[in-house]
């Protein structure tokens, strides 16, 4: 188990040091680069431009910026805000609450809709129940989730009158049963996509145990189909879904940007976005990164705890 | 042939792009062939139906705003600009189409590349690559696309590029597994043996062999490329107006969602129509073209 970890854990962390290359590198190249936010006002002479890029040391070479920024990233100070001074890692911290609410919510309520979906469908093979879940979950990857969350605003919440269409309470109120009414809405949106991934993989991966030898034993022993189904083809059919529940988070992500700005949610996505359009390099870059950690820890703790499900995997690796 | 068993019922022929064996598996595929028609019926619309409309995608009526659909004769209604709304959207759809279309061929030209040498040269140089693959799938899509689209000035062009720059990866891995493991196989051996040079080899004996899964992969790309491109056009990141494109067209549409819903049905119901065909498309020629994969 040790080596394996080890093994994992050295593999992200190579990961994670290319990962901060293209990060730094994309922003660097990019036409404009850390300086544009400088000179898109167009009140500053060259001088003014040259004097700001070496005070902030944007005139180095740029291995020499990388590992000073790859040092400062490592211990802890990622920048102050061009907006309002305040320390990055400081207003990701602040705005990172609401978007793990509504990543978990959702989630959770993806794997129980998701799950029994795929389930129901792959016992069900082929009948119409599992025709229309196929092509259900086609259509709902298919979907634009900005658009799905501007047809739920116009039917529960203009239409209907049903939820909020927008925030996360209700200011002057914040009990708990008032942010549960304005989470419903952002949460079925972003759950959707999700949704759909479960149920297809849990399908397919219901089928491959269902099809498996032991499964057949256990039939020819005369046990219980209803049994079978919930602790042998079950229990080991869930196995797979940690990897994907690890793999999904990047599009998790960006479904949460996406969401968030529809439902006016105040988390992470919402914050990358006025920062682009205010030109907040260090936020920008900050989200960026912090985003790419979170996929990579994702994959790493997928992989951990598929190593702890599955003792099989642990040892030969 | 002449020697084969004779059978009374009509021999099935299994020549020709018609009547190939992918082909009758893919005719099969019902939805495929749903997504073929309507992808085949959009492009045309999108080519041929702003010629014969009677209003422009950019004249602006300003007495005629908001005109609800079919109701008048704007047939899908108007915008806040009194611009009609069948005629922006089907200027939006060749360009949304287009882009999807161009960012697929870049991104699987970058794709292919990576995932061919990565595949070859086994090693440092295969391993190095397929980090750097590994690494920019890091990153959220949306994120990255946002970041560099923030940086450069948006136009038709650079943001076909930057869809393109952001979704090779999964090409890349494809067509990676594919040639490492036809690498092994005879004939690849035999073309080594017989003195070929690496790019012939990779080029001419293990690119066709690999045909199948990035057929697929590329259908499914122009589905991504299209989501991709309203993503950043609806969060007023990607194509700039007066250009319509189906994610431009629903950059405004919340403000409006009380009092003129079908400013943002009609456009996301037109992006998701595509999508869903382009991957209905995909999934059938999965089944059509290696009916060992079940996976998604």
């Amino acid at each position: 188990m040790s080596s394996f970890l080890l093994q994992r854990l050295m593999q992200a962390l190579l990961l994670l040091l290319i990962v901060s290359m293209i990060g730094f590198a994309i922003l660097h190249l990019a036409p404009g680069g850390p300086m544009s936010q400088f000179a898109a006002g167009g009140d500053m002479s060259q001088e003014d431009l040259d004097r700001i890029a070496e005070q902030l040391g944007l005139n180095r070479a740029l291995p020499v910026q990388y590992a000073e920024w790859l040092w400062r990233m490592l211990s802890g100070d990622w920048g102050v805000s061009y907006r309002d001074q305040q320390p990055v890692l400081h207003i990701i911290a602040g705005h990172l609450g609401p978007t793990l609410e509504l990543m978990l919510t959702s989630t959770l309520l993806a794997m129980f809709i998701g799950a029994w979906i795929g389930i129901f469908g792959a016992v069900n093979r082929y009948s119409l129940f599992d025709g229309i879940a196929t092509i259900g979950t086609m259509i709902a990857l298919s979907i634009p989730t900005f658009w799905f969350g501007l047809v739920v605003i116009y039917v529960f919440s203009v239409g209907l009158g049903w939820l909020p269409s927008g925030n996360r309470f209700t200011i002057g109120d914040g009990s708990f049963l008032n942010r549960l009414h304005h989470l419903i809405g952002p949460c079925v949106v972003l759950a959707l996509v999700s949704t759909a991934v479960w149920s297809r993989y849990m399908r397919s991966s219901m089928l491959d145990v269902i099809n498996q030898d032991f499964v057949r034993t256990a039939r020819a022993k005369g046990v219980p189909e209803r049994r079978i189904l919930m602790t042998h083809v079950l229990r080991n059919a869930l196995l797979p879904m940690i990897t994907i529940t690890g793999l999904h988070v990047p599009s998790l992500l960006s479904g949460a940007l996406v969401t968030e700005t529809v439902f006016t949610w105040p988390g992470m996505g919402r914050l990358f976005l006025d920062s682009i359009s205010y030109r907040d390099y260090p936020v920008v870059m900050g989200i960026l990164m912090f985003t790419a950690v979170m996929v990579l820890l994702g994959s790493l703790l997928a992989d951990l705890l598929y190593g702890v499900a599955d003792p099989r995997i642990s040892g030969s690796r | 042939m002449s020697l084969e068993p004779t059978f009374d019922a009509a021999p099935v022929r299994e020549d020709g792009f018609w009547n190939g064996r992918a082909m009758r598996r893919f005719r099969r595929h019902k939805l495929a062939v749903f997504g073929a028609i309507v992808i085949v019926l959009m492009t045309l619309a999108c080519a041929v139906g702003p010629l014969l409309l009677p209003y422009s995608d950019t004249f602006i009526d300003i007495r005629q705003r908001f005109a609800p659909p079919f109701g008048g004769p704007h047939i899908l209604g108007t915008d806040p600009l009194g611009r009609d709304i069948l005629a922006r959207l089907l200027m939006a759809g060749r360009i949304s189409l287009a882009v999807g279309f161009c960012a697929m061929v870049i991104s699987m030209g970058i794709g292919i590349m990576v995932g061919l040498a990565a595949g070859f040269y086994e090693g440092v140089i295969g391993a190095a690559l397929m980090r750097f693959v590994d690494a920019m799938l890091c990153f959220p899509s949306i994120f990255l696309l946002l970041a560099i689209s923030a940086l450069i000035q948006p136009s038709v062009p650079s943001i076909v590029l930057l869809i393109a720059m952001t979704s090779w990866m999964e090409v890349a891995r494809v067509v990676e597994a594919q040639i490492r493991s036809l690498r092994t196989r005879e004939f690849a051996q035999a073309a080594v043996a017989m003195g070929s040079s690496n790019l012939r080899i990779m080029l001419r004996e293990l690119l066709p062999n690999a045909i199948a899964p990035i057929v697929v992969a590329a259908t499914l790309n122009v589905a991504h490329a299209i989501l991709a491109e309203s993503y950043i056009s609806f969060l007023g990141y990607g194509i700039q107006p007066p250009t319509p494109s189906w994610g431009n067209m629903l950059e405004n549409a919340q403000s409006y969602l009380t009092s003129a819903p079908w400013l943002a049905i009609i456009p996301g119901a037109a992006i998701t129509l595509a999508v869903t065909s382009f991957n209905f498309i995909g999934d059938g020629l999965r089944d059509a073209l290696d009916p060992r994969m079940d996976m998604p």
